[in-house]
């Protein structure tokens, strides 16, 4: 049964408020969420007044600018700042995205930031992913073959058959949509999600891959596959502009293709 | 390591609602509704079955002003029920699932339900 309310360990306390320095005058403010393990206390939001003038365009350069400046603690992840690592997800202005490719002035009023949601909390805006990642483990996402390999060039692919990895390969698999997905909130632990069911369509409809029926098989299930409702939160907020309700859609599809052979 | 205080991140409390999203928790409500409603038409059919004085009561009841409200509901759900159950349809024929189709197949089950709603009572009323 879903529970629509957050934990009595989760629920939100007032955090502290950090002041724009002096004679700033095109102020924004951020207002994060802060989780410490070691002090035995509740999350808080926490508030930051910055000076855009001397801030990087992005939601990220004013996250890195309040760690560097203002407050060392706050803890999140990022590498690459443009949008291919997919390790800045955040849940900024009430849906997911990366920090790295969200620019601050696409924000009206103050710059809300959580944590991916519904998932646990390692520290401030890191969430645990080791599930997210079993779950992709467990659709084995790599090219499974049966005919052995030609001994003296790759397995080829037409150009025809290579546009329909299209749309699919490009994932980086930074749970914006998984984490948007309310099904995904209420079922995780059983259903796939958006993110792994894009992908385990990426391996469903490759020219190459040879267990096409063990892949259905496998999904063939009332949690792994069909607790997708097409609410579509997952194709608006993923940040590459894929479309995992659409490739979900078609797995059912490719479901209904077999049985009635 | 401690793991097993960590808080869980927010998420409906946070979650901007998106038409998509609004219109796919409708159609559960309403689908409950309807389900409800039916309690009503049963109440009517019954009604219709013991004689003219049981009949006349749950006519009554009907159309009191509460009675009117819970039709005039009931009304509209049957609609948008019926005509979002149909784009649930034409997604599982791998149609409209683009955002651009998602969005306006949406606004046009909400105009439609109204629409279809206001033509029922006017023809009623």
């Amino acid at each position: 049964m879903a529970e629509f309310r957050l934990p009595k360990n989760s629920r939100i306390s007032k955090g502290r408020h950090h002041a724009a320095p002096e004679g700033a005058k095109n102020i924004k403010t951020f207002r994060i969420y802060r989780w410490e393990p070691d002090s035995g206390e509740k999350p808080r939001i926490d508030s930051f007044d910055i000076d855009l003038d001397d801030c990087g365009p992005m939601v990220l350069d004013a996250v890195i600018k309040i760690k560097n400046e203002i407050d060392p603690t706050l803890t999140f992840r990022r590498s690459c700042r443009e949008g291919i690592c997919g390790s800045c997800a955040f849940n900024i202005d009430g849906t997911n995205t990366l920090a790295c490719t969200k620019g601050i002035d696409e924000i009206s009023g103050d710059v809300k930031i959580y944590p991916l949601p519904h998932m646990p909390v390692v520290k401030d805006l890191v969430p645990d992913l080791t599930h997210f990642y079993a779950q992709y483990a467990s659709i084995r996402p790599w090219l499974r073959t049966q005919s052995p390999a030609p001994p003296d060039k790759e397995r080829l692919q037409s150009p025809e058959d290579r546009k329909h990895i299209d749309g699919l390969y490009e994932c980086i698999l930074c749970a914006c949509c998984s984490t948007a997905c309310p099904s995904y909130w209420w079922n995780g632990d059983r259903y796939l999600g958006p993110a792994i069911l894009l992908q385990a369509y990426r391996w469903l409809v490759d020219s190459r891959d040879e267990a096409t029926g063990e892949r259905l098989d496998q999904l063939e299930d009332p949690f792994r596959l069909y607790r997708c409702h097409t609410i579509m939160n997952c194709t608006r907020t993923c940040p590459k502009g894929l479309n995992p309700a659409k490739a979900i859609a078609e797995i059912k599809k490719m479901m209904l293709a077999r049985r009635s052979l | 390591m401690v793991t097993d205080n960590r808080p869980l991140s927010p998420h409906l409390q946070v979650y901007r609602p998106q038409l998509t999203s609004v219109t796919s928790i409708l159609h559960r409500f309403t689908g409950m509704f309807l389900s409800l409603g039916m309690v009503a038409v049963v109440a009517w059919l019954v009604g219709l079955a013991a004689g003219p004085g049981a009949f006349d009561m749950v006519n009554g009841w009907l159309s009191s002003p509460l009675g009117l409200i819970v039709l005039l509901l009931w009304t509209l759900s049957l609609f948008y029920h019926l005509f979002n159950g149909i784009r649930h349809l034409l997604w599982d024929a791998g149609w409209l699932l683009e955002l651009k189709g998602a969005y306006a197949s949406g606004w046009t089950v909400l105009v439609l339900t109204v629409v279809l709603t206001a033509i029922v009572w006017g023809g009623l009323l």
